[in-house]
């Protein structure tokens, strides 16, 4: 029963796919000085009949992008084995790779491919993975992901997020006639579609849990309200339309509520948490000052959020039950506001301010609570982690244009995503 | 050991996945591609212009509806100091000749739009813009204006007046902006 919200499902233009103009490209500007030597072989030989779909490329960048290894040129390899028996694994190792990956690809029918691949240990001959991915031509993309993903896996021990999604605000456009797109594209800035187009504002885009939907915040009213869009379909419903800021909407760990930003009539900000099936809404802080910002703990039982109650903004952490009152977390600095949990819990990145810049910062939740500056821009906002919690990826400046970075969330690699039009802001990086 | 394991349920997400971009949409909202302020909207209110309120120059403000509200001598812009909420004195007559108007035209609506510059994250400056527009709220009310005459919206950095990484620029930006929509 909705009462109290009006449901705009707006179904439109489901027919085709735009493909965003704006593509991102990749530069790492700084790499981890101990990053793996790997051989990443062609999958198809140069001459092949379509040389375009190198899903070894796809794979090569992933790991290159992740900084934490280092592909061998294409170049300097001497030859282009395709299976573990044809590997002269003492040459591979005297050209300095500790690990190889080899693979081939072949067409199997109209627009259907089959990978076959292998991961070896150069230095004892182990063979680590030998795989078979089939996929589409529109999917191969998305098989180089997942099978750098599996390298990842393997070698690292850590999950691999490349097969993963990005969400971002694109901006294009001169004052005043902007034009705001929702985009989302495949982790490395590929492949970008638009979900949502407006000549008004578009904001704070998040992912549901499910990575199914995107709520985000949208000024095509001239006021602002929540949205929740549903990405297979296009198909949206406004969720929060009140007088007032409808503003920073955070999914909770089930999906089936959101925290946001509300305004009383004399535009006092405080957080709330909205049902989306029943539309009832809880009031979560009451102070005087802004309160906005939310995110939730996995266990959904509390939430983090930015208040200016004690003069600057800082980051509190309430819990949900009735009674409990918001704890301070953050003392260093006069602004530490917008914070983001690390998937295991155990960091929170956040916007500080340093010599008058907004840089990314990171505090440690589980030990002393050290915090640690990231990046060097002037405005580097809108943190957000990769599932795996390796990386985050944040909106920053390159030389007046909006842009997106990403810096490990040990700040030893950082690199950039360099939009060819327009600027870009507010990354939010999908779920797994 | 060349025989190499296939796992179906990764060819089946692959196959799933690859389908995506055929299904990928663009909506736009009804009235995304409109310049006209109020064009097939609820929310504002531009169709109905006072026929009380006379245009003496005909300017509008940056996204004011037309022909409504006092005319150009009146300023309608209120700027601020970095990070703060309070009308400086000199923004006083700012204030004072748009409470007269909007006393002597009970019918007119004025919509007070706040803004900041690019500093900072983007939902806090929402609520700085929420401040700021609240501040010339109150201090309109306290000249006389009727509560139900004012309403407020936070932009936040999200729409600049000018463009610019530079105090010049900042300062530009730092704004209520009054737009009666009646």
């Amino acid at each position: 029963m909705n009462k109290a919200l009006p449901l705009l499902a707006v179904i439109l233009c489901v027919a085709f796919c735009a493909r965003a103009r704006a593509e991102l490209i990749v530069e790492v500007t700084r790499g981890q000085d101990n990053a793996i030597p790997i051989a990443v072989v062609p999958f198809m030989a140069a001459d092949a009949p379509d040389a375009s779909l190198d899903a070894a490329a796809i794979v090569s960048n992933d790991l290159y992008r992740s900084g934490r290894f280092k592909p061998m040129d294409r170049k300097d390899m001497v030859e282009l084995p395709h299976t573990g028996a044809g590997i002269s694994f003492d040459d591979w190792r005297r050209l300095g790779n500790d690990y190889i990956l080899v693979g081939q690809m072949s067409p199997q029918g109209p627009d259907r491919y089959v990978i076959n691949f292998e991961l070896y240990n150069v230095l004892n001959r182990q063979r680590l993975l030998g795989y078979q991915i089939s996929a589409n031509h529109a999917g191969l993309r998305l098989a180089g992901h997942q099978v750098a993903d599996m390298v990842y896996d393997k070698i690292l021990g850590v999950r691999g997020a490349f097969a993963t999604r990005i969400a971002y605000v694109s901006v294009t456009g001169v004052l005043p006639a902007k034009s705001y797109r929702l985009v989302v594209a495949d982790s490395d800035g590929e492949n970008p579609h638009v979900v949502m187009q407006s000549n008004e504002p578009l904001m704070s885009p998040a992912w549901s849990p499910d990575g199914q939907s995107l709520a985000y915040v949208s000024f095509e009213s001239r006021l602002p309200s929540v949205y929740v869009q549903y990405l297979k379909t296009g198909e949206r419903k406004r969720v929060s339309a009140k007088a007032g800021v409808n503003q920073a909407p955070a999914w909770s760990p089930d999906g089936k509520k959101l925290a946001l930003t509300l305004s009383t009539r004399d535009g006092n900000l405080d957080v709330y948490v909205l049902d989306l099936e029943t539309s009832a809404l809880t009031r979560i802080t009451d102070d005087p000052g802004i309160d906005t910002e939310p995110q939730w703990s996995k266990d959904g039982q509390s939430i983090y959020f930015t208040s200016d109650r004690a003069g600057g903004p800082q980051i509190y952490k309430v819990g949900l039950k009735p009674g409990e009152h918001p704890r301070r977390l953050t003392f260093q600095g006069n602004y530490n506001a917008r914070p983001r949990l690390s998937p295991d819990e155990s960091q929170l990145a956040f916007v500080t301010q340093e010599d008058g810049a907004y840089r990314i910062a990171v505090m440690n939740l589980k030990g002393n609570g050290d915090m640690q500056v990231l990046t060097r821009g002037q405005f580097d906002v809108s943190p957000s982690y990769a599932p795996n919690g390796a990386m985050i990826i944040y909106a920053s400046r390159d030389r007046g244009r909006g842009v997106l970075a990403l810096v490990s969330s040990d700040g030893r690699v950082q690199e950039r995503l360099v939009s060819s039009e327009g600027e870009v802001q507010e990354p939010a990086w999908s779920p797994f | 050991m060349k025989k190499i394991v296939a796992i179906a349920c990764l060819c089946a997400a692959a196959a799933l996945l690859a389908g995506c971009p055929k299904k990928n949409t663009t909506v736009e909202p009804p009235n995304a591609g409109s310049q006209v302020p109020g064009a097939g909207n609820a929310n504002a209110n531009g169709e109905g212009a006072s026929t009380s309120a006379t245009p003496l120059g005909g300017e509008e403000g940056a996204m004011g509806a037309k022909g409504v509200g006092p005319g150009s001598a009146v300023a309608k812009i209120i700027y601020f100091d970095f990070d703060k909420s309070d009308i400086k004195p000199e923004f006083a007559p700012v204030v004072s000749a748009n409470a007269q108007y909007l006393i002597a035209h009970p019918g007119a609506k004025l919509k007070l739009e706040g803004n900041t510059d690019e500093r900072g994250t983007r939902e806090y400056n929402i609520g700085l813009g929420e401040r700021r527009a609240q501040a010339v709220r109150r201090a309109l009310m306290l000249q006389g204006v009727a509560e139900n005459q004012l309403t407020t919206v936070s932009f936040g950095a999200e729409r600049p007046a000018v463009e610019g990484d530079n105090e010049e620029a900042w300062a530009k930006n730092r704004r209520v902006e009054l737009v009666y929509t009646q």
